[in-house]
């Protein structure tokens, strides 16, 4: 009916705006809360989550005690829920949807009783297609007991495989797992505070705690974890996660344990923290048992001590943020200021050349970008007779050059022509300067003439 | 009489200054070994190699070169000060020797407040950059070495800092360094020439100041072929005591040298016109011999 029709026949109706992108989001975040219970959560809008509790319900005393819990906890955040734990998610779809009970209503099917469960249902729970229900209604089929009890080659002509995958899924002959919102973690330890963790040093200790527990499962297993998600569930049911990566494979707790603290800044605890996870999202074969930090002196000969170098590596990346360590490269180009690159500080040497150009003067302070200095100089190719920077004059005494750098045409159209003349000039104080002169000084188009200081040596 | 009894008086009085002098020596050393120990240091010089000069001037004076497990500070002067160019350069030239004592794993750190400071110039003193580290730090350059020195397996840990440091800051990255026995280098740089803030007291255990100077004598080659000249400076030691020494600048392998002495004149002879040689006379042989 529309909108006026309803008013008509209730005048006090109250009207709200419907606002499916909100109820989406909200749906996503009550999936977040309910990773308190377990990793793999998946949100169906408009009014469904799915939950995989393979193996969770023994931290919560059993799948009644957890569905009493969860029962109170959606209770007490004004929620009205119904939920069920069943076998296969096809069962508990049809058993939270259609069982009979009220708007708030748990349900509880015993490991091998699904088929009890199921057969009272209507055919609609086995999440079929309006077409598909209405043939089965047309058969007379209109309960999942009926439909179930039909051989299959009969049943496979005439209805289609849709409700035959269906039907198989509910009943656990095809398995269906739940894609979780987020990958499934390789391993994962759960820390349940009795009281909520709000100061600093409980956190430390909770880390630590955690920490020493996975990397004995990792040790157990030969695994170096390489990316660690740490989720904390607060008492008012938000979550914070952080990501914390790693340079090589590492199972040594202690470091993990820093890696997690330097991470304390960044994460609110709110009101309290209740519970913590840590989850190992990437975990990769450990190169060799790790060697503690601070084992090998100078002049250990082995590659241990690049591995005693990743822990530094790790929590420095930590600090700056990765982009800030490297490792200089060399890089194919003549222009100065682009012939080095940057690596990760840890790969290997010796997989690209040692081209270094040893034998051009190449200063040793750069500036960037290159500082405009004016300068007097004969043309078309004598070093300049001074040059002013920053307000003071040198007097150039002795120069070398021009080295003649050509612009490269392959990476901008305007280097077509352009190239620079580069001059290492002493003045009367016995500082060396790198200056060049955009042009050849004798065709306007390979520059301006403007001369830049691009570095000291 | 009298005579023997002052002369006896005298002698006894010489033995009790002596044994005086012995007790006030060993005294005296136990004291300093106290306070060797407070200040933990080790009483006997750990025995470590020290990153040398490669110039003997400078080594036999420092006792070997520059201690590992201790912090150096350099500085630059005059208009340098604010680039550190020459500073640079010469720890570049001391860590090319160093590194190569070690193996080629280990690497140098070197903590960086922007980003100019440009390899190829490093590889031109014999520093291969793909032993270095960089990183880029912001205002955190301190701590960056602090966490750097825990860890032995570093060649060196260099760090450039812009304007004050102070006594508690220096004496912390001294404790780091010592305690895992990696070098640890300062650059101070300021934007102020000869900043007096640079020199204010610190924990270092040396602190060098590398000054650039003109070249000397009125003829030199015009291409800049030769090595500039360097004035060291050592400003405070705490365990030698202040010099200054004038080198040539690190080459291609990052050695020093000792400035050459300027070429002498020849002695200016006049040649005897070929008129006087003829003659028979003494001052025309000595012309011809002399």
């Amino acid at each position: 009916m529309t909108l006026a029709q309803a008013q008509a026949m209730l005048p006090g109706l109250r009207v709200r705006r419907a606002t499916p992108d909100e109820d989406d989001a909200a749906l996503s975040a009550l999936s977040d809360w309910c990773r308190r219970f377990t990793p793999l959560s998946r949100a169906e809008p408009p009014d469904g989550i799915w939950l995989d509790l393979s193996g969770c319900a023994h931290l919560f005393g059993g799948e009644n005690a957890l569905l009493q819990e969860m029962a109170a906890l959606l209770r007490r955040r004004g929620l009205s829920a119904r939920i069920a734990i069943a076998d296969t998610a096809g069962g508990a779809f049809a058993v939270a949807r259609h069982a009979e009970g009220n708007a708030s209503a748990t349900f509880s099917v015993p490991p091998g009783r699904l088929a009890d469960a199921l057969a009272t249902l209507p055919v609609l729970a086995l999440r079929l297609q309006p077409e598909e229900e209405t043939l089965l209604h047309r058969f007379g089929l209109r309960r999942i007991g009926a439909l179930d009890a039909i051989p299959r080659g009969p049943l496979s002509r005439r209805v289609g495989a849709g409700v035959l995958l269906r039907l198989d899924q509910a009943f656990g002959r095809v398995a269906e797992p739940i894609c979780p919102d987020q990958p499934p973690p390789l391993l994962q330890e759960r820390l349940h505070g009795l009281e909520p963790l709000q100061t600093a040093e409980s956190l430390v200790s909770a880390h630590a705690l955690l920490s020493r527990r996975l990397c004995a499962r990792l040790e157990s297993l030969c695994l170096g974890v390489r990316q660690l998600e740490l989720v904390w569930v607060r008492v008012d049911g938000s979550s914070a996660s952080q990501f914390v990566t790693l340079a090589i494979p590492a199972h040594d707790a202690r470091h993990i344990g820093r890696l997690l603290d330097e991470r304390l800044d960044h994460m609110d605890p709110g009101e309290g923290v209740e519970t913590l996870w840590l989850l190992a999202r990437i975990a990769e074969p450990a190169p060799r048992p790790q060697t503690t930090l601070r084992s090998l002196a100078p002049g250990g000969a082995d590659d241990a001590s690049l591995a005693d170098l990743a822990p530094l590596i790790d929590t420095l990346a930590l600090r700056l943020g990765r982009h800030r360590l490297w490792r200089p490269v060399p890089v194919e180009s003549d222009v100065p200021e682009r012939g080095v690159g940057r690596r990760a500080p840890l790969e290997i040497p010796g997989t690209e050349p040692d081209g270094w150009p040893r034998a051009l003067p190449r200063p040793i302070r750069l500036m960037d970008p290159p500082q405009p200095v004016r300068a007097m100089a004969a043309l078309p190719d004598h070093p300049p007779l001074w040059f002013i920077w920053r307000a003071h004059r040198h007097v150039v005494r002795r120069a070398d050059g021009p080295e003649r750098i050509a612009g490269e045409w392959w990476r901008r159209g305007s280097e077509w022509l352009a190239l620079r003349d580069y001059f290492r000039v002493e003045d009367e104080h016995g500082r060396r300067f790198w200056l060049f002169r955009r042009g050849d000084g004798t065709d306007r188009n390979t520059g301006d003439l403007g001369w830049f200081l691009h570095g000291l040596f | 009489m009298i005579c023997s009894i002052s002369k006896r008086r005298k002698r006894g009085a010489n033995v009790e200054r002596e044994d005086a002098e012995t007790t006030a020596r060993t005294r005296i050393d136990r004291l300093r070994d106290q306070i060797h120990t407070l200040d933990r240091r080790p009483v006997r010089p750990s025995g470590r190699a020290r990153i040398g000069f490669r110039l003997s001037s400078i080594d036999s004076y420092l006792s070997g070169g520059l201690a590992t497990g201790a912090l150096h500070e350099m500085l630059g002067q005059g208009a340098d000060t604010e680039h550190g160019a020459a500073a640079s350069r010469l720890l570049a030239g001391l860590l090319a020797g160093f590194s190569r004592t070690l193996p080629p794993e280990s690497r140098v750190l070197w903590a960086m407040r922007g980003d100019d400071l440009y390899p190829p110039g490093l590889a031109a003193v014999g520093l291969p950059p793909h032993r270095l580290i960089l990183a880029q730090c912001g205002r955190n350059v301190a701590a960056v070495m602090e966490e750097a020195l825990r860890h032995p397996g570093l060649c060196a840990v260099v760090g450039e800092i812009e304007g004050a440091f102070g006594l508690t800051a220096s004496r912390r990255l001294q404790l780091a360094a010592e305690a895992s026995g990696v070098p640890a280098f300062l650059i101070r740089r300021s934007r102020r020439f000869d900043d007096p803030v640079l020199l204010a007291p610190s924990a270092a255990v040396t602190r060098w100041r590398i000054g650039v100077l003109p070249p000397r004598g009125r003829f030199h080659p015009a291409h800049l072929d030769d090595r500039p000249l360097w004035r060291l400076s050592l400003l405070r030691s705490r365990d030698s005591s202040l010099s200054e020494w004038t080198v040539q600048a690190c080459d291609a392998e990052g050695r020093l040298a000792d400035v050459p002495p300027l070429p002498a004149r020849p002695a200016h002879r006049v040649p005897v016109p070929a008129l006087l040689a003829d003659r028979a006379s003494p001052h025309a042989r000595l012309a011809a011999t002399g």
